[in-house]
């Protein structure tokens, strides 16, 4: 059996949504009761703890606004691969999806710079409650923002090929995702007081 | 036939460690369950050994220390939830039936799915593991309330305590993972002509049973990040003097556990569903209704979860509303076991073993069921609380699941998986030997828990307010019976194993049953069918008068059938 022998059950689709597609959205979901029971134990431990505003006036809010204009750019380019890979020019596809991935580096980057300077002036993840919470859900977000750069680049080195282009659009709906988590947590992290 | 059929014999190791066939996960997921259970009914053993003969040493574990107990109750708890109900129910069952009974080849995502149960046997083994650290394995009781499972220091086995949480958290992972393709190759992967209504209860109970998984495992893993940084990095999110709140975690835990009482309980009711319909010989009585009060379970066990906290500090008009969502959960489960005892009514019952195992669960489910309304009612909740009616109760609940309800559908389909009879003999021996130990086991318990016996006390001799000596009788009671519940799974385990190549050749259908499993050699060769079915007719055409068989198969058209009516 080759790696690309796909099983009939693959190719199915009783539905009428592609089995692709499908299995993203169920991924999704999964993903949203995951930051949703993160998320709301943070805003119920906010609203018991008014205090903890002046924690979060120590954060950089700009450099918050800044990723989120970032993040936002890069979920143009990811739409635009999936319209790439919809016309099956798999190389645009490609190209967009690794610059898609660019934006995801450069928010890492910007959150390294951050966070070297929250931990610079004795913030860490154990000085508090809003500490606690903010490298918390600041971090798994930059792990799926990690993951999904990976997986990126590689359905970029297929889409290339003009291989399993059915993924690039797996792959933006992701994106979205993670780009849609970070616009709930730029406001409760930074903006909030 | 498709390219993906098509393949070499592979080698022993490829085989059985990195299949990414259906059928052979299936095997991985139910064999690894099956040890588990024995490691799980052993330290049942242990613990039950100290308190039906306290401060004796015991055959095999030496004497129990306190540390030890709440390690071996600990341990019993997260084994028989998360090790055995889960795999064996869902994974192993849904593995193996799912595309065998919407007739397609495989799962959705056969790598996937493989990815699953290695990810599942790679938190066996973090598990395993942990009772080899410094202190032991974690002793804070399965539920990990902290303080006390936040810190070392109160726990006293600090190493343990982060690779359970680890093995837990992985064990999650394994289950998104599978349930996510169970749903997927369920909603897409249909056999043609197969309808929403065609499809047979068990695969909609394991599909419902992965989507209020999947929605109510979510907090309880972000739960799971908080209490691993609150043991290993000093932080304080349930540490009421820093600001945190133990609460929190009672909230995400039951948040997750009392859906996922019935993630487990609906593929039991799925299995005992199908056998009931075969060894009755009728159409399930009501298949939209089971599954409308399917849905209503899976819509009102999120609702539930404080009836777990009534005693823990919370506002008495939200457990108010508690109770009453509590109560109400109780009709749909009622109504449902109200429809199995229907397709019984003037069915054409054979009480073979699996038929038996069936019964079996339905009667000792509803004394769990019963039993439960005292404990979501939060007036009498507070005086039941953590004794050991609620270990009668919620045994009276898991034990038909986990066990009854697994037996059931392992004599079911054991010809299907193998090819080959169970003993009946054998069986019955079986099935009687646990059922009635079982329930000498637990009614004493009912009994010693209205009493005042409260769980989690390894001697209660040494505890002025809980010694009741009088009582001791019932709880020596409940050890013998739970020995004589262990020594009769000897009787399975060796019908299990010498079936395999002694038993009666069991042919495709040996159970004269309607659903596409049983329409392929047994067991069924890789690629299931080979000529892909199309689907003419609901699963359960039982009992049809004027046909030559009681039962049309769900893949026989009604043109095949019109020569042979009023033959």
């Amino acid at each position: 059996m080759s790696a690309t022998a796909k099983p009939l059950a693959n190719t199915r689709s009783g539905t009428g949504i592609p089995t692709a597609r499908l299995i993203t959205w169920w991924v999704i979901a999964s993903e949203i009761v995951i930051f949703g029971g993160l998320l709301a134990s943070y805003v119920m431990h906010r609203i018991g703890h008014p205090e903890w505003a002046d924690a979060a006036s120590h954060t950089n809010t700009w450099a918050g606004a800044f990723n989120t204009f970032v993040l936002l750019t890069s979920s143009l380019c990811a739409v635009l691969a999936h319209k790439a890979a919809d016309a099956h020019d798999g190389p645009r596809a490609a190209k967009l999806l690794r610059l898609t991935s660019l934006g995801g580096l450069i928010f890492l980057c910007v959150k390294g710079f951050e966070w070297t300077a929250d931990i610079h002036e004795g913030f860490v993840l154990s000085s508090g409650g809003f500490w606690s919470f903010y490298y918390t859900l600041a971090g798994l977000h930059g792990l799926h923002v990690l993951a999904g750069m990976i997986i990126m680049l590689i359905v970029a080195a297929d889409a290339a090929k003009n291989q399993e282009l059915q993924r690039v659009e797996c792959i933006g709906l992701y994106w979205h995702f993670v780009d849609i988590v970070w616009i709930f947590l730029f406001p409760l992290l930074y903006i909030a007081r | 036939m498709s390219t993906y059929m098509e393949h070499a014999e592979p080698g022993v190791l490829k085989k059985y460690l990195w299949s990414t066939d259906h059928k052979v996960i299936a095997m991985q997921y139910l064999f690894t369950g099956m040890a588990m259970a024995l490691l799980g009914g052993f330290f049942a053993y242990g613990f039950r050994m100290q308190l039906g003969f306290p401060d004796h040493s015991v055959p095999g574990l030496g004497l129990i220390t306190p540390g030890k107990y709440n390690a071996l109750v600990t341990m019993h708890g997260s084994i028989m939830i998360f090790w055995v109900a889960m795999p064996v129910l869902i994974a192993a069952f849904g593995n193996f039936l799912i595309p065998l009974m919407v007739g397609c080849d495989d799962m959705a995502f056969p790598r996937i799915n493989r990815l699953s149960y290695q990810i599942f046997l790679l938190s066996v083994l973090v598990l395993l593991a942990s009772f080899f650290v410094k202190g032991g394995p974690f002793g804070g009781a399965w539920t990990a309330y902290p303080p006390l499972s936040a810190s070392g220091a109160y726990n006293l086995t600090p190493a343990g305590a982060v690779m359970w949480l680890l093995a837990v958290a992985l064990e999650f992972v394994a289950f998104l993972l599978g349930g996510i393709n169970f749903t997927v190759t369920a909603m897409n992967s249909r056999a043609p002509g197969m309808k929403m209504y065609d499809i047979p209860i068990l695969v909609w109970m394991i599909v419902l049973a992965n989507v209020i998984f999947m929605a109510s495992v979510g907090p309880l893993i972000a739960g799971a990040i908080m209490l691993l940084f609150d043991q290993t990095m000093a932080t304080g999110f349930y540490d009421p003097t820093r600001g945190g709140d133990p609460l929190l975690w009672q909230h995400l835990f039951w948040f997750f556990g009392h859906p996922e009482v019935y993630v487990v309980l609906l593929p039991a009711m799925g299995i005992v569903a199908e056998i009931i319909a075969v060894f009755a010989r009728k159409k399930i009585f009501g298949y939209k209704t089971v599954l409308y009060t399917a849905w209503a379970v899976g819509f009102l066990s999120f609702v539930v979860w404080a009836h777990h906290q009534f005693v823990a500090g919370i506002d008495p008009r939200m457990a108010n509303i508690f109770s009453i969502t509590t109560l109400l959960i109780s009709i749909p489960i009622a109504e449902m076991v109200f429809l199995y005892i229907a397709t019984l009514y003037g069915g054409s019952i054979h009480l073979d073993t699996p038929m038996l195992w069936a019964l079996g669960f339905v009667v000792e489910f509803l004394i769990g069921g019963v039993t439960g309304i005292f404990l979501g009612s939060s007036g009498t909740d507070i005086y039941l609380h953590d004794t050991y009616f609620l270990i009668a109760h919620f045994h009276y609940t898991f034990v038909p699941i986990a066990i009854i309800a697994t037996f059931a559908g392992i004599t079911f389909w054991y010809p299907k998986m193998f090819g080959r009879m169970l003993n009946e003999t054998l069986g019955k021996i079986h099935f009687w030997g646990t059922i009635i130990p079982f329930n000498v086991i637990f009614i004493p318990l009912f009994i010693t828990g209205i009493a005042g016996d409260q769980r989690r006390v390894y001697n209660y001799a040494l505890f002025a307010e809980q010694s009741r000596p009088e009582l001791q009788h019932l709880r020596t009671v409940s050890t013998i019976a739970l020995l004589f519940m262990l020594a009769f799974q000897l009787v399975f385990l060796f019908n299990f194993f010498w079936s395999f190549r002694h038993g009666r050749e069991a042919g495709a259908n040996p159970w004269r049953s309607a659903t596409l499993e049983w329409t392929v050699p047994s067991p069924p060769p890789h690629g299931n069918f080979a000529e892909m079915p199309t689907v003419y007719r609901g699963p359960y055409e039982y009992g049809l008068p004027g046909h030559a068989e009681d039962f049309v198969p769900q893949n026989v058209p009604d043109s095949a059938l019109a020569g042979e009516v009023k033959a």
